[in-house]
């Protein structure tokens, strides 16, 4: 049951072009910085990513949008990121905008083993175009189908050997709901640790979602809005 | 004297109820924070995964594990908790979180809010807005009367494309406090001190009622 691999390139070896990826994150918080650097040293192309956001112009998934690597973004919200918009409106990327507890759900729904989810978000709305309405007491649901990536790739705080992983505040995010979502699951962390040495009642993802494993290094955790308050 | 962006949020902060539990969005309901009332005891919900949110940390505190929604550095209050998006998106679907405040570019007469896409513009996306549009219980609308050409944000009918359907119950822009009436239109509750009805009236083109004298409102 040892999940250990050496690191990001080992991890992402068969990643292959034309694949789609589930990414954990929100924003640059809890990014798998290690296995982005991996992908865009390795320069597959034609990706499809799920993922919350899209980075920044220089850092996420903003580096592998720099080297074209991405076909398609799947995403709620991608406002931070020039190079982004550049490519959206010359019509090399392909973006698909849904709500975000839409696209939490639906990597929900692919861990939980459910094939679609009912939720009244974009009911109305351009969202809701081509998508079948259902009405349950007296309240209309879209009907969205769960994802289905053949590789998912996190980043969290402990992990170990088995795949159990632990998150840490709000780095959490995504993270969960986009690993239980992969065929392959990657997880990258911090620290990792002989499986036993995590509390089982501590766990937030069971490691049977998970297929491989690293310590990951040199985490630049990059802050996007660094705000303070000032001293009284 | 119409209101600034700290006096609007801090007539939106009186809508605050004590034990409320509150999604604030970005901009100006963030703001709301400031002003809610000692004795009011409230739960700040970040949909990124937190319930608790605390004021910016200290300079040389922050902490790049946590964010708000507003990927804005930030500290928690003593109960918080962190948990996943899709438990963040279940407690709002669920109805669990009692109080949505956030901004919009067009609010419709009759509840109809745009405020995630400007066709031909760039388009950032909806994030969090149409999930909790979708299901809030109670919504708060902070947002400027007028856009930049002065042309009025509260319609007969939204022109952008729409984020969520007759949901928004309560507006308070620098100049009024309009409750939304999904089948009469926007029901002027309060105006900012000094701004007249005739104002007000020319600056909504959707349908406005008056009744009788509107109050000022007071700080």
């Amino acid at each position: 049951m040892n999940k250990k691999v050496a690191d990001a390139h080992e991890a992402i070896r068969d990643i292959e072009d034309n694949m789609v990826l589930a990414l954990g994150g929100f924003g640059l918080c809890g990014i798998p910085e290690n296995c982005i650097a991996a992908l865009v040293e390795k320069g597959v192309k034609g990706l499809t990513c799920i993922s919350n956001n899209a980075g920044v112009d220089d850092f996420g998934i903003g580096l592998m949008l720099q080297q074209k690597q991405v076909r398609k973004m799947i995403s709620s919200y991608v406002g931070e990121n020039a190079e982004f918009e550049r490519q959206l409106l010359s019509g090399e990327l392909e973006v698909d905008l849904i709500p975000q507890g839409t696209l939490a759900t639906r990597l929900m729904a692919a861990g939980y083993g459910m094939p679609v989810i009912f939720t009244p978000a974009g009911v109305g709305t351009e969202v809701a175009q081509g998508k079948e309405v259902r009405n349950f007491n007296g309240k209309d649901y879209l009907m969205e189908y769960a994802f289905d990536p053949a590789f998912s790739i996190v980043k969290a705080w402990k992990g170990d050997t088995h795949g159990n992983l632990v998150f840490r505040a709000t780095s959490r995010n995504f993270n969960p709901l986009v690993a239980m979502a992969g065929k392959i699951t990657i997880a990258e962390v911090e620290e990792l640790v002989p499986a036993g040495e995590l509390n089982p009642d501590h766990i937030h993802l069971p490691g049977i979602y998970v297929h491989r494993i690293f310590q990951g290094s040199s985490y630049e955790k990059r802050i996007e809005q660094r705000t303070f308050r000032k001293k009284s | 004297m119409a209101l600034d962006k700290n006096q609007i949020a801090q007539r939106i902060a009186r809508e605050v109820r004590d034990g409320m539990y509150v999604n604030l969005g970005i901009g100006i309901p963030t703001l709301v924070a400031n002003y809610i009332p000692d004795g009011v005891n409230v739960v700040l919900q970040s949909e990124n995964g937190l319930l608790g949110i605390g004021p910016f940390p200290f300079e040389g505190e922050e902490d790049p594990d946590l964010i708000n929604a507003g990927k804005q550095t930030i500290t928690t209050v003593p109960g918080s908790a962190f948990f996943d998006s899709a438990l963040s998106f279940g407690m709002i679907r669920a109805g669990k979180v009692d109080l949505t405040i956030l901004g919009a570019m067009e609010v419709a007469d009759n509840g109809d809010i745009a405020n995630w896409k400007i066709p031909g513009k760039m388009v950032k996306g909806m994030g969090g807005a149409m999930d909790l549009v979708a299901s809030a219980k109670n919504i708060i609308v902070a947002m400027q009367h007028v856009n930049p050409k002065g042309e009025s944000k509260l319609l007969p009918a939204c022109t952008l494309p729409i984020t969520g359907v007759r949901c928004v119950k309560k507006i308070v822009t620098e100049l009024a406090v309009l409750e939304v009436t999904p089948n009469d239109g926007f029901r002027l509750i309060e105006r900012a001190p000094g701004v007249s009805v005739d104002e007000i009236k020319q600056k909504t083109i959707g349908r406005l009622i008056v009744e009788g004298d509107v109050p000022e409102m007071k700080f």
